[in-house]
C-alpha cells in the first residue's frame, strides 16, 4: 500500500495467489453471481433508456417538467410531471402513516406483547405481506373506501384549515390519502418485520444498562434500541417504500388518476402515480409513440426508485454517527 | 480477632434485631424469598450492610447471587413472573412499598453488570452523562462530572483526550471502569457490582480492586465475585450463598470477610472458601 511509509519490502496479504483454493473458486462464484444481478440491472436500464429516446426527442424536458397526456393532438403531447410528484406524494402519505404505526407495532410485539400474543401478531403481519396487491385494491375499492370518505370529511370538518386537508369538490373518493393508505397497508408488514428483527437484537447488556440507569421503556428506546438498530430500520423502511413506489394495481383501484398536478391536496380527489399512468394506458395504447411514451415514463420511475435506494444508503451509513 | 472486633460484630447483630431502622445501614435485606415463575430460587436471605462498606457476595453458580442484588434495586421485577417476598430497606424504607419510585432506586443504588456495557453509539463523554439524561435529570456542571466520577473510576487520565471517541474504542478493562463513571455519575448511595471484573485480565482487575477499595469510602459497595482473592482484597463484610439441588439458595453465612476467610464456623464455607467445590 503506497500509504505505508516504509522502506521494508510489502508481503502480498490479498490477492487470490496466496488464499486458499476452495475460497478462490467461492470468492469468483460470488462475484459472478453479484455482477449478474448488476447486469440484469443495467440491462434494464438500458432497454428502458433507448425505448425512452424518442420519446424524449419529442417531448423534450418538458416530458419531465409538464403535465399532460394528449396523444392524438398534432403533434402529440405528453408530460409526467404530475405523476412523478404523485408517486412522490403517494409514498409519503404512506411512510406517515406506516412508519409509526409499524414501529409500535414491533415495540408492541418486542417489549410489551406476553410471548404467545407475540408470537400470533407476527404471524397474522407475515400473512398481511402475502396479500397479492389485485386483492388488496379490491378490498380497498369495496370495503376501505366507504370509511374512508366518511375519516376524510370528519379531517376537512375539523381540520379543513389546514391547507393539506382542503377540499373544494367535496369528492372524497380517488383521493391521494385513500391510496396512500393503502400502500402504508402494504408497507406495514415489511417495515414491522424487519423493525421487529432488529428490536429483538438489541443487545441485553444495553437493556440492562438502561434499566439499571432508571430508565423508562420509552427513554430507553430513544436512547438505545431505536439508534441501535436505525440502520436496520430505515432499511425496511426503503424496502416498503421500493413497494409503495413501484405499486400499480393496488392504487390503479382507489386513486382517480388526472393529468394535472395535485401539490399537496391530499383528501381531494384525483391525483397522479407513474405506475399507475403505465397500467392503466398499457391496455389501451394507440400506438408505438403511447408505448415508447410510457417505456420513458417507466425509466424515469425506475431512477427514481434508485435514487431513492441511494438516499437510503446514505441514511444507513450515517447511522454510525455517534451521540454526544 | 481480636475482642473489639468481635464486639462490633456483636453489636451490629444486635442492632438489627433491636431497631427497625438502624441509621448506620445502607440496605437491609429482610427474609428475602425469591421465585421465578413457579421457582424459588432464593429463601429467608437477611442481609445487612452497613453504610461505606463493601460486602462480598460468594457461593457456586446458580445459588442465586445475581438475582438477589438484582432484587436489592427493582430489576429483578422486570423478568416476565418474578415474584418475591420479604423486605428490601434502603435509609430504613422498604423499597418494595407501593409509594416508591422504581426509577428512583434504580439511580439512588447504581449497578455494574459482568459484560462491559456501555452504549456503543455514545461518546465516552455521552457514556458518563447518559445517566442524567436517561432519566431526565438537569445539571449543568457537565464537564465537571465528567472528569470527576472518571477519575473515581481511574480512567481519567486515559482518556481524558478523547472525551470524544466511541466508547466502543475502549479495551475491555476501560469500558467496565467506563460503566462504573456512568453508575457514579448519578450521585447513587449503593453501588451493585455483579461479578464485574469476570471478563476482564488480570491488569484491569487490579485497576477496579483499587477503584472499588477508593469508591468504598464514600460509597456502599455490594459485589458478587467467584474469585476469593479478590473477595479478600476489596471487602469488609462476606455472605456466602449455597444451593443444594433444586433447592433454593440461601445464606450459609455471612460476617468480617477476615472471619469468613480465615475462621469460618461452617464446614461447607471453609471448603468453598479453599476452592474445594463451586
Ligand atoms: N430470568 C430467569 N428466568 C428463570 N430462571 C432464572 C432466571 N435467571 C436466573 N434463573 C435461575 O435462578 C437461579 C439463580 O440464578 P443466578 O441468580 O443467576 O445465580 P448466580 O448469579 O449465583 O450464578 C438459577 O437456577 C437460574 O437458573
Ligand atoms: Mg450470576
Amino acid at each position: 500500500m503506497s500509504s505505508l511509509d516504509t522502506n521494508e519490502t510489502l508481503r502480498d496479504l490479498h490477492s487470490a495467489a496466496t488464499s486458499h483454493r476452495g475460497d478462490r473458486v467461492f470468492n469468483r462464484v460470488i462475484t459472478g453471481a453479484a455482477f449478474t444481478s448488476l447486469i440484469v440491472l443495467a440491462g434494464i436500464a438500458i432497454f428502458l433508456g433507448l425505448q425512452a429516446i424518442p420519446a424524449f426527442q419529442s417531448q423534450g424536458l418538458a416530458f419531465l417538467t409538464t403535465t399532460a397526456w394528449d396523444i392524438n393532438t398534432d403533434p402529440p403531447t405528453a408530460g409526467i410531471w404530475g405523476m412523478l410528484y404523485g408517486s412522490v406524494l403517494l409514498a409519503v402519505i404512506a411512510l406517515v402513516i406506516a412508519v409509526p404505526a409499524s414501529i409500535l407495532l414491533s415495540v408492541f410485539m418486542v417489549f410489551l406483547a406476553p410471548p404467545k400474543i407475540a408470537k400470533i401478531l407476527t404471524n397474522l403481519v407475515d400473512l398481511m405481506a402475502a396479500i397479492p396487491s389485485v386483492i388488496l385494491g379490491l378490498w380497498a375499492f369495496y370495503i376501505l373506501n366507504p370509511p374512508a370518505e366518511e375519516w376524510q370529511q370528519l379531517l376537512n370538518q375539523y381540520l379543513g384549515w389546514i391547507p393539506i386537508f382542503e377540499n373544494a369538490s367535496g369528492n372524497f373518493l380517488g383521493t391521494p390519502f385513500i391510496a396512500g393508505f393503502v400502500l402504508a397497508i402494504m408497507m406495514i408488514p415489511i417495515v414491522t418485520s424487519v423493525t421487529r428483527e432488529v428490536l429483538g437484537r438489541t443487545p441485553p447488556e444495553l437493556i440492562n444498562a438502561a434499566e439499571s440507569l432508571g430508565c423508562s421503556l420509552w427513554t430507553m428506546l430513544r436512547y438505545v434500541a431505536l439508534p441501535y438498530g436505525r440502520g436496520g430500520i430505515v432499511g425496511g423502511v426503503m424496502l416498503g417504500l421500493g413497494r409503495a413506489l413501484g405499486e400499480t394495481i393496488a392504487v390503479f383501484f382507489v386513486l382517480k388518476l388526472v393529468y394535472d398536478t395535485n401539490w399537496y391536496k391530499v383528501i381531494e380527489s384525483g391525483g397522479g402515480s407513474v405506475a399507475t399512468l403505465i397500467v392503466s394506458r398499457f391496455g389501451e395504447v394507440t400506438g408505438p409513440f403511447e408505448l415508447q411514451l410510457l417505456l420513458a415514463a417507466g425509466f424515469f420511475l425506475f431512477l427514481g426508485t434508485l435514487v431513492v435506494n441511494m438516499i437510503a444508503n446514505l441514511i444507513v451509513s450515517r447511522t454510525g454517527r455517534l451521540q454526544k | 480477632m481480636s475482642t473489639a472486633e468481635f464486639e462490633s460484630v456483636q453489636t451490629l447483630e444486635e442492632q438489627m434485631v433491636e431497631s427497625a431502622a438502624p441509621r448506620d445501614l445502607a440496605m437491609d435485606a429482610r427474609n428475602l424469598s425469591v421465585w421465578f415463575g413457579k421457582r424459588k430460587v432464593l429463601e429467608g436471605v437477611n442481609i445487612a450492610f452497613p453504610e461505606r462498606t463493601c460486602t462480598a457476595l460468594i457461593g457456586p453458580s446458580g445459588c442465586g447471587k445475581s438475582t438477589f442484588i438484582r432484587t436489592l434495586n427493582r430489576l429483578h421485577e422486570l423478568i416476565p413472573g418474578a415474584a418475591l417476598a420479604g423486605s428490601v430497606l434502603y435509609e430504613g424504607k422498604d423499597i418494595y412499598d407501593a409509594d416508591v419510585d422504581p426509577v428512583h432506586i434504580r439511580l439512588k443504588i447504581g449497578m455494574v453488570f459482568q459484560k462491559p456495557n456501555p452504549f456503543p453509539s455514545m461518546t465516552i463523554r455521552g457514556n458518563v452523562m447518559s445517566g442524567l439524561k436517561l432519566s431526565g435529570m438537569k445539571r449543568d456542571d457537565h464537564d465537571a462530572i465528567v472528569e470527576s466520577t472518571l477519575t473515581s473510576a481511574g480512567l481519567w487520565n486515559e482518556v481524558k483526550d478523547r472525551l470524544d471517541h466511541a466508547a466502543g474504542d475502549l479495551s475491555g478493562g476501560q469500558q467496565q471502569r467506563l460503566v462504573i463513571a456512568r453508575a457514579l455519575a448519578v450521585e447513587p448511595n449503593v453501588l451493585l457490582m455483579d461479578e464485574p471484573c469476570s471478563a476482564l485480565d488480570p491488569a484491569s482487575t487490579l485497576k477496579i480492586e483499587e477503584t472499588i477499595r477508593e469508591l468504598s469510602k464514600n460509597v456502599t459497595i455490594i459485589i458478587v465475585t467467584h474469585n476469593m482473592q479478590q473477595a479478600v482484597r476489596v471487602s469488609d463484610n462476606t455472605a456466602f450463598f449455597l444451593a443444594a439441588e433444586n433447592e433454593p439458595g440461601h445464606v450459609v453465612e455471612q460476617g468480617l470477610t477476615t472471619e469468613i476467610f480465615s475462621n469460618p464456623k461452617d464446614q461447607r464455607t471453609l471448603d468453598y472458601v479453599n476452592g474445594r467445590f463451586g
